[in-house]
């Protein structure tokens, strides 16, 4: 009995996490800018790596096994914000956004007055031909 | 030569090293673990990084609460990745929205980004340290009214975070503000 | 088990294509980059469901791995990406 409850718990933390990795990839085809498939790309892995890890869990059933999957969990948490963090950053600085799928921007004339204080001669030539995109 | 942590700064990170050693070779018992502090001090000693400032305080009460809010929201924000990624997909709308913070320290605000990272709708674009603004990529914001319910989300979510382990002045800040 | 491990093969089957699909179309390097990001987590959670089928723990230090390292790919390749755009008008 007992261990047909563990086998079902393994069943829907397998599929869980295997649609995780669906929706990932799904964000990644669907999604129309980079900005827009990162989200895609880093929430999903977060729910279903957890899942992936309470499915080994569950079949393993050993307490000198949690700490080693709750440190694989906690890593990840560490670093998928960090590597988005500098995709989006490197994304919105080299204008691989798509200006016209925004409602709101507020970090547009940051960026822009910023650049102009390093290098003037560099955002002339690279101000967004779009110009100005807030219609809020 | 650089100015040191002293050991008592230190101490949380060799605690955290000692632990994850102990867990790669799924045994706890003494000898292994003290084994593994001796690496994790000459580990920190060797790879010399700067010391995260710690305000000292932690509280386990709302640790606990924050911990069971953050999960609840990676469950919801996959779900609702999914579900956007599968009926709007092309047609989604974005923003960058500015949310300023109240903390100025560094660890607050580096956890803040993290978990608003990882929580619906947003993810940190860029984050300026001077006046600790971070700025969020949100998914599906149409409207300001969509955005503000998004500033508010993420200076809650510091609002915990400052409960949980920021600094005596900066807990009694937020209390006068609540008050 | 015998369900599970077919549907569980066939939706990250479907997964892993679609990141293929991908980093083949791109269309810039850092929607490659993601899309390897985003491959190298399904090929993890494959690794985790071989771990809970069959119930072994071999490649549970692989994963325990990715989960470290498998961001630094993508910050090396972000912090040298640069604007084509601006160069060609």
């Amino acid at each position: 009995m007992v261990e047909t409850i563990f086998d079902v718990i393994v069943a829907v933390c397998l599929i869980g996490g295997a649609l995780m990795s669906l929706a990932a990839a799904i964000g990644l085809l669907r999604f129309p800018d980079l900005m827009s498939r990162m989200h895609a790309a880093t929430k999903p892995q977060v729910l279903g790596l957890w899942l992936f890890l309470a499915a080994i869990a569950a079949e393993m059933r050993s307490w000198v096994l949690l700490p080693v999957l709750v440190a694989a969990w906690i890593f990840q948490l560490l670093t998928t914000p960090v590597s988005a963090h500098m995709v989006g950053r490197a994304g919105y600085r080299t204008k691989h956004l798509r200006k016209e799928l925004l409602c709101i921007d507020e970090l547009d004339e940051v960026v822009e007055r910023a650049a102009k204080e390093q290098d003037p001669d560099e955002t002339t030539a690279g101000a967004s031909p779009e110009g100005d995109t807030r219609n809020d | 030569m650089k100015k040191h942590a002293s050991f008592a700064q230190e101490l949380p990170l060799i605690v955290w090293l000692v632990l994850v050693w102990g867990s790669l070779w799924r045994d706890f018992s003494g000898s292994n673990l003290l084994f593994g502090a001796l690496i994790a001090i000459v580990v920190t000693r060797l790879f010399y990084l700067p010391p995260v400032e710690l305000s000292g305080r932690f509280n386990i009460l709302y640790a606990i609460a924050f911990g069971a809010r953050f999960f609840g929201k990676v469950v919801a924000a996959s779900v609702d990745v999914f579900w956007l990624a599968v009926t709007r997909g092309p047609h989604i709308r974005n923003a960058v929205v500015a949310v300023q913070l109240r903390s100025s320290s560094d660890f607050i605000v580096t956890a803040t980004g993290h978990t608003l990272t990882l929580i619906p709708g947003s993810l940190v674009v860029d984050v300026d340290r001077s006046t600790s603004t971070l700025y969020l990529h949100c998914l599906n914001v149409e409207t300001t009214h969509d955005a503000d319910a998004i500033r508010r989300e993420a200076r809650l979510t510091e609002a915990q975070i400052i409960r949980v382990l920021g600094s005596r002045e900066e807990l009694d800040r937020l209390r006068q503000e609540n008050a | 088990m015998t369900v599970v491990t077919i549907i569980v093969s066939v939706i990250l089957a479907l997964a892993a294509a679609g990141a293929i699909f991908r980093i083949v179309r791109g269309p810039s390097l850092l929607d490659r980059v993601l899309a390897i990001d985003v491959l190298l987590a399904i090929f993890g959670g494959a690794l985790a469901a071989d771990m809970a089928i069959n119930g072994n723990l071999d490649n549970l230090v692989l994963l325990v791995a990715i989960s470290i390292v498998g961001f630094i790919g993508s910050i090396t390749v972000s912090r040298f990406v640069t604007d084509r755009r601006l160069t060609n008008g």
